[in-house]
């Protein structure tokens, strides 16, 4: 086998992840910008990186490890917002920290998975194995359904609350599940685009998308086709000119918000 | 089916206070299908209070409510109920939602029972747009309209899912006068000729009394619950005209 094949077989691999977290981000990060929750990617991707870290300290699948504690941490964000009467931002930053602190203390333990855990501070989109295809297929899969699902009664919520209450909507099981496909997303981030990166990526996209949107469904289309485009993109940009692939994709979602807030000012 | 005398929201001793500080004390009151219902009374009287407490979004200390003659902590067919919350277009400026989708979310969450109309929500929604006169601007964003239509469209909202009652708090608080009086003359009209039944909470008394036909005066305790012909005739109503909120502003 040619050195070539395989290369570019990584980066087929690469862009099939990236495809499915590009659509997954798209997607909910329309919804975390609108309820003012861009925070909660920056706190659940410390919870997340806190799971890779204990997932390679007891020698499990780092990844699905991480996807079982980032839920729990999620649901504990919730439980806090809910009855610990402290503002959103602040149980985010409570759960940050802890998760980083758990992280630097396993790794002072157990110094031998030092480099596989900087792997995920920064992304390592040619690690990607083949079996973790199927899963960012199945996350996406997942997210996108959970969304479509729910569309109406999700955007009833976010629009106005109170009335989508009196009007027999389950909304605390909503805020859940937003918040849940959050976390198993970001942990997917966290593999591509690592720890620093991930919230610019659930949050930019929607952010140029709204930018140019005049209703809701054309900000969905366009958070997923910016997040596609700056993925994609920036996964080929790194392969071609050999740079690091996390940064090759932010600045290039990055360009893409200033296009579109330029474009805004002009009409 | 349009039994007059059903009630269609019954209050019974009910009582609530925040964190420790009553805001409603005993309040007693029933609502009957056809009726359009105007409470008043100074600010922080209680009234947003009292609305909340019989849509189910605050549950009282003492006292219960039914609603269709259902105890409120069973009832379920919110599909009954249209609720506009005070200053309800305070929503996000930056939430992008077209007219039409701020309908649609509704309609298409609303649970509704198998035996309910089935026409397509496309025409739904143009038919509410048009009984608000609204129905051209489908299509605009919801923060481009100004705050008596966007007022207009929460009606709109409310109306599609085809509730048998509405209650609404302070719909027109930042609405010109002409529109103000648009917008009761539309409230009258539904409660006349397709029967809703209205609970309205308003300063404006004296431009809704026409289409009104029970008042409660509130305050804390209720002061006065009856008809509208005898509570013109009451003492209260007297002070209200002569702008003398302090009989019923009295604080106990
Ligand atoms: N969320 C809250 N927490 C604490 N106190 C509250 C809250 N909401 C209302 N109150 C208090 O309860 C009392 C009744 O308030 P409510 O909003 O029901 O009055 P209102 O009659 O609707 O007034 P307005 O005409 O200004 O709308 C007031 O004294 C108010 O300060
Ligand atoms: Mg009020």
């Amino acid at each position: 086998m040619s050195g070539d094949l395989i290369l570019s077989s990584l980066f087929l691999r690469g862009l099939l992840a990236g495809g499915c977290l590009a659509l997954a981000c798209g997607l909910l990060g329309v919804f975390l910008v609108l309820r003012r929750d861009a925070m909660i990617s920056h706190g659940l991707s410390h919870v997340a990186f806190a799971g890779v870290a204990l997932g390679l300290a007891l020698n499990l699948m780092p990844v699905i490890f991480s996807i079982a504690v980032c839920l729990l941490g999620s649901l504990l964000i919730i439980r806090l917002k809910e009855q610990a009467r402290l503002p959103g931002d602040t149980a985010l930053a409570l759960l940050s920290s802890a998760g980083l602190a758990l992280a630097v203390l396993l790794m002072s333990l157990k110094k031998d998975f030092g480099a596989e855990l900087m792997s995920y501070l920064f992304g390592d989109i040619l690690a990607i194995g083949p079996s973790e295809i199927y899963l960012a297929a199945g996350l996406a899969v997942l997210v996108s359904a959970g969304i479509s699902l729910n569309l109406s009664r999700l955007i009833f919520m976010m629009f106005d609350r109170e009335a989508a209450s009196v009007s027999g909507l389950g909304l605390k099981k909503l805020d859940r599940l937003l918040v849940m496909m959050s976390a198993v997303t970001i942990v997917l981030g966290l593999r591509i685009v690592g720890l620093l990166l991930v919230t610019g990526l659930t949050v930019i996209p929607a952010a140029s998308a709204l930018q140019l949107a005049r209703n809701f469904r054309q900000t969905l289309f366009f958070s997923c086709l910016f997040s596609l485009l700056s993925i994609l993109g920036g996964i080929s940009l790194a392969y071609v000119f050999n740079l690091p692939a996390s940064a090759a994709i932010i600045f290039l979602a990055l360009v893409i918000f200033a296009l579109a807030y330029l474009l805004k000012r002009r009409y | 089916m349009t039994d007059k005398s059903e009630e269609i929201i019954r209050v019974e001793g009910v009582s609530f206070a925040y964190d420790g500080v009553e805001a409603l004390v005993d309040i007693s009151l029933s609502v009957l299908r056809g009726d359009f219902l105007a409470v008043i009374g100074p600010n922080g009287s209680g009234k947003t209070t009292l609305l909340k407490i019989m849509v189910g979004l605050l549950r009282p200390q003492r006292g219960r409510v039914w609603l269709f003659q259902q105890p409120l902590e069973t009832f379920n067919q919110w599909h009954r109920i249209g609720y506009i919350q005070q200053k309800a277009t305070n929503f996000d400026p930056i939430f992008p939602i077209s007219v039409a989708e701020v309908i649609a979310a509704s309609l298409n969450s609303v649970r509704r029972p198998p035996s309910g109309r089935r026409a397509p929500v496309r025409k739904k929604i143009l038919e509410a747009l048009q009984t608000v006169g609204l129905e051209k601007e489908a299509g605009k964003s919801m923060n481009s309209l100004s705050g008596g239509q966007q007022q207009r469209v929460l009606i709109a909202r409310a109306l599609a899912t085809e509730p048998e009652i509405l209650l609404l708090d302070e719909p027109t608080t930042g609405v010109d006068y002409p529109s103000q009086q648009n917008f009761y003359d539309l409230l009258g009209k539904l409660n006349q000729q397709q029967h809703l039944t209205i609970v309205l909470v308003t300063h404006d008394y004296g431009i809704v009394n026409r289409h009104v036909n029970r008042v409660a005066c509130l305050n804390q305790k209720l002061f006065y619950h009856g008809d509208h012909s005898e509570f013109c005739q009451s003492d209260r109503f007297r002070e209200l005209l002569q702008g003398g909120h302090h009989l019923i502003s009295h604080r106990h």
